[in-house]
């Protein structure tokens, strides 16, 4: 298939999260739109790595190719981690508000 | 190597020392020592270039002496800081040996931050200084603001984030050869592929949230007016600081060859912040969120670096790091001392305590830029860079204009401590 079609799909991944950080209300939501561009992200690298390994200019040094699904995996490594982190800092705010919803939080503004 | 791997190791004694210590002050007299040790092995590092581990990078990290000159630079600062501020972080809450820990491993990604080669290293080394960051900006656990401040960081963090993968993978896709290397993304003089100009204009947009840059610094006020004062602190100037480093290093290895094209743009980008930063802050009441907004302001000047892109202009950005993180976490750790955050709070601090007061009035006048102190001279060193540069003479002149905005809010606090009258109940405790 050609690149194009990739790219396509990932943009439409992409402009989805960030529709939804910017629409929704919900913190969890807005937090799975985030994941979502993670991930769309990772399409992308994996697209391009394999887009290069046909090329002719990168036969010479192929480790370039598998650099980029390397940098998936760290990818998805780092969003666990910022997953355990946001989930409890999301949770600290349940206990202490009961909701989480970001339209409370307006403390700051006064 | 040394600062990274000694940083992370000492992360986690500190860690595992916080089971085992029962005393409250003990955390930081061992933070302190340990921060000390690394400043010595990052210093012998710099002398023979000799690492104590011997690690294959494969290029992806460079230890030249200039990076290693600024991980120097921003421990001492943090030094500095453990010793200025080690009761005050005591008072945050119950986990004390935790919150060492965390500050270790944003040092540690501040040293790879500052030394990276690969975008990969560029990615990870954000991640570990954001992640901690995230952690201590919400460690006032019962505060509804450090609540409200922690998760507005941690959406914005990770928003920004996913912005930056985008443009490290549209770079990977737009270059010839497929590489992560900073230095060969862009290949000759030909004119810029679209998938380079876009992935170079969204690591534009996420490395200014990362620093603050206007437009995209409205979260700033907000996250550094909620967190603890003692992590503000850390965070406004620490941080802020290496994250600069940071962006310079990136565009001025990846770009700098196409300097011209992207120079506008940073344009656009120093006179908003100084203009935003400095407006704004005119008007607040509250001394910590006119900190915020002033941290917005001097971000303009850091700036400046990024326009000139030269030889000088780094080395301004270095002195300019240490300058303004030097003052800023002096005046927060006056600040902390002092309970009422309002400009009212100061009132008549002369009176009371001569010393903090002449002390808070060297600070605030290093932050203005008023000759004879530090502030003066990185301000000079970045504008000379500037106009050295040749293009834009008149971002010169406003930046100047700025900077005599914010000589109005900053003499606002002097004028309190010194000629207000000292109020009945006065807010701040006997040192």
């Amino acid at each position: 298939m050609e690149i194009q079609w990739y790219i396509g799909l990932a943009a439409a991944l992409f402009c989805i999260g960030i529709v939804g950080v910017l629409t929704r209300r919900n913190s969890i939501i807005i937090f799975m739109c985030i994941e979502l561009m993670f991930n769309a992200v990772n399409l992308l690298l994996v697209a391009f790595s394999k887009m290069h390994a046909a090329s002719a200019a990168v036969q010479s040094n192929p480790s370039v190719v598998s650099d980029a699904q390397i940098f998936v995996f760290f990818i998805m490594v780092v969003a666990a981690a910022e997953v355990s982190v946001g989930l409890a800092i999301i949770v600290m705010l349940y206990r202490n508000t009961h909701s989480v919803d970001v339209n409370f939080l307006n403390r700051l503004k006064n | 190597m040394n600062a990274i791997i000694l940083t992370a190791t000492w992360g986690v004694v500190m860690m595992l020392g916080g089971a085992f210590i029962k005393s409250k002050s003990t955390p930081k007299y061992l933070a302190i020592t340990g921060l000390v040790l690394i400043i010595i092995a990052n210093c012998i590092q710099m002398n023979n270039g000799a690492s104590f581990f011997t690690v294959d990078v494969k290029n992806m990290l460079v230890f030249d002496s200039f990076n290693l000159t600024f991980i120097n630079v921003v421990f001492g600062c943090t030094l500095l800081y453990f010793l200025l501020n080690g009761r005050d972080i005591e008072k945050v809450g119950e986990h004390v040996s935790e919150y060492f820990a965390l500050l270790f491993f944003i040092l540690c990604g501040i040293a790879i931050i500052s030394t990276f080669n690969s975008l990969l290293m560029l990615f990870i080394g954000i991640e570990i200084v954001s992640i901690p960051l995230y952690i201590l900006t919400g460690s006032d656990k019962r505060n509804l603001k450090s609540n409200e401040a922690a998760l507005k960081y941690f959406l914005m963090g990770a928003f920004s984030t996913g912005i930056m993968l985008l443009g490290i993978a549209m770079l990977y896709g737009g270059s010839a050869t497929g590489s992560f290397f900073i230095e060969n993304i862009i290949s000759g003089n030909a004119p810029m592929p679209p998938l380079i100009a876009a992935g170079l204009v969204l690591l534009l947009v996420s490395m200014s949230f990362k620093v603050s840059a206007a437009p995209f610094h409205f979260w700033t006020p907000d996250v550094y007016d909620g967190a603890p004062t003692v992590f503000t602190s850390f965070m406004a100037t620490i941080v802020k600081a290496a994250a600069f480093y940071a962006f310079v290093r990136l565009f001025e290895n990846a770009f700098g060859s196409m300097h011209e094209q992207w120079q506008t743009l940073i344009v656009i980008l120093t006179a908003a912040t100084l203009l935003v930063g400095n407006l704004t802050a005119v008007f607040q009441q509250s001394v910590k969120r006119m900190l915020a907004y002033s941290s917005i302001a001097q971000a303009g000047f850091m700036l400046f670096a990024l326009f000139a892109l030269s030889n000088m202009a780094k080395e301004g950005l270095v002195l300019y790091a240490a300058a303004y993180s030097l003052a800023s976490i002096g005046i927060f750790a006056i600040l902390v001392r002092i309970r009422d955050y309002t400009i009212d709070g100061f009132n008549g601090l002369a009176k009371q305590q001569p010393v903090l007061a002449i002390t808070a009035t060297i600070f605030l006048l290093s932050l203005t830029g008023i000759p004879l102190t530090a502030g003066f001279q990185s301000k000079f060193y970045m504008l000379m860079a500037a106009v050295q540069n040749g293009h834009h003479t008149w971002l010169v002149i406003f930046a100047v204009l700025c900077a005599a905005i914010s000589a109005y809010y900053y003499f606002r606090v002097i004028q309190a401590m010194f000629l207000r009258k000292v109020p009945e109940m006065p807010c701040w405790p006997k040192i």
